[in-house]
């Protein structure tokens, strides 16, 4: 067997500050939402009031407003650092998807996943469904902070609204990128479960064991 | 190196890595702590007051007269539900009271002379802090206009705007900037009829390129200072520019 650096320390650093950070925005995003709880899928209520006051996120929109606005700085800025050390250090090859197979390839790992397909296509660092998954967080991400931007400033960026179909359609795409991040998050445990101690040590550590073939 | 080296070199890194990770992660707890429990100012903590502040001024100096909010046409115009009732007593009796600036005596007016101003219709969205938002038809005075009547002639607008309801009992602060928008109305009328009690009769301010909590029913005092002036809601807790 051998040690083998598989996270850069600069990826992993963004990746631990990004959880908590992302972890308060929704935190506080659920104070701000909650003033104006409108959504929901028919009789199903996003959310019951008992969900706000189990987690004492009931009336505290100015503590919310707060929190949300002064995070979001780092949030941004950790994001943008991210993005940037990825390009710089070449490490976006392994991320990006870059031809139709990749989505072809993701789609038979899900199937892989669930158990319905018994082998699982050709990979590189990461899996292709990986790929995508770490891919369209990011676009999310961009997506939050644009959508974000638009419902914090409707009046000065008057077209970043537009751009988003209006201010009541960019509320509805934030909240909806929000439910998103919370799914990838259940997701990704559960994978990083199944995967095991050597994946996850290489998240903190930056190393992975792999058995070397003599 | 042998596979139980290797391992032993491993468990190394992890641990120094898992300490590391432990050390950053109180450093952040106790960042986090700070953040949410310094001394208080106005109601929130005052590197988090500072933050917003900071997003205020920034916001500010983008802010210009041509970033307008869109205009709807009478068709889209939705039920503004009258939130806030503090500072609007029963009282008939009414008068605007104008201070031009800080030290220089205040003037009566009333509705006529506003409503002598040049006319002005406007269907913009209201949009509230609490996140609901609203198509609203308004007709007043710009708030431009009038400045431009009542402060003497060739006297700089001091920065500040400050409102009032007859008894200050909600008040508003408002940077000049905002405050002379040319989507900053003084309105009379709303939906082409003379504003009810629950929408601030018979004058309050309109301002789109601000949340609702800035739009002051009932204006009973309008000073122009030098000074930031208090704001109602700022005090508890929330953002003093309360910008859109």
């Amino acid at each position: 067997m051998e040690i083998k650096l598989k996270h850069f320390r600069a990826i992993r650093w963004f990746h631990w500050i990004n959880f908590p950070l992302l972890a308060l925005m929704i935190w506080s995003g659920l104070m701000i939402y909650w003033a104006y709880p409108v959504y929901g899928i028919g009789p199903i209520r996003f959310f019951p009031d008992w969900f706000y006051s189990a987690l004492h996120l009931d009336q505290r929109l100015a503590d919310g407003m707060a929190l949300h606005f002064v995070l979001m700085w780092l949030f941004v800025l950790n994001g943008i650092a991210y993005v940037a050390y990825t390009f710089l250090s070449g490490e976006w090859r392994f991320l990006v998807p870059r031809t139709a197979k990749t989505f072809r390839d993701a789609w038979h790992v899900f199937l892989h996943d669930l158990r319905i397909k018994k082998e699982l296509p050709p990979q590189g660092k990461y899996n292709a469904a990986q790929q995508v998954a770490y891919s369209a967080i990011i676009l999310m991400g961009v997506g939050s902070v644009i959508t974000g931007f638009a419902i914090y400033k409707p009046a000065q960026l008057t077209w970043l609204a537009a751009l988003c179909g209006g201010y009541t359609m960019a509320r509805l795409l934030h909240f909806l990128l929000t439910i998103g991040y919370v799914l990838f998050f259940v997701i990704h445990v559960v994978q990083v479960t199944l995967a095991g101690w050597n994946n996850f040590r290489a998240m903190v550590s930056g190393y992975e064991v792999v058995n070397r073939r003599d | 190196m042998t596979d139980e080296e290797i391992r032993r070199e491993l468990r190394r890194k992890t641990r120094r890595s898992f300490l590391t990770g432990g050390v950053a992660a109180a450093a952040g707890w106790a960042g986090y702590r700070w953040l949410t429990s310094a001394r208080s100012d106005n109601a929130l903590p005052w590197p988090q007051r500072r933050v917003l502040d900071f997003n205020g001024k920034l916001s500010h100096s983008y802010l210009s007269d041509s970033g307008l909010m869109p205009t709807y046409s009478a068709s889209e115009v939705g039920y503004l539900k009258p939130n806030g009732a503090i500072g609007l007593d029963d009282s008939d009796e009414w008068s605007l009271h104008v201070a031009p600036g800080d030290g220089i005596p205040g003037i009566e007016l009333t509705l006529a002379d506003v409503q002598a101003l040049p006319r002005v219709e406007m269907i913009t969205r209201f949009c509230c802090i609490e996140g609901w938002s609203v198509v609203a038809h308004w007709t007043g005075a710009r708030f431009s206009d009038f400045t431009r009547k009542y402060l003497p002639p060739n006297a700089a607008v001091p920065p500040y705007v400050y409102m009032a309801t007859p008894e200050e009992d909600y008040y508003v602060g408002l940077d000049r900037k905002s405050a002379l928008h040319p989507q900053t109305l003084l309105a009379y009328e709303q939906n082409g009829r003379p504003l009810t009690a629950e929408h601030g009769a018979p004058l309050r301010l309109v301002i789109p390129v601000k949340y609702g909590i800035k739009s002051i029913k009932k204006i009973g005092v309008i000073r122009y200072t030098a000074q930031k002036p208090g704001d109602y809601w700022a005090e508890e807790g929330y953002d003093w520019f309360a910008g859109l």
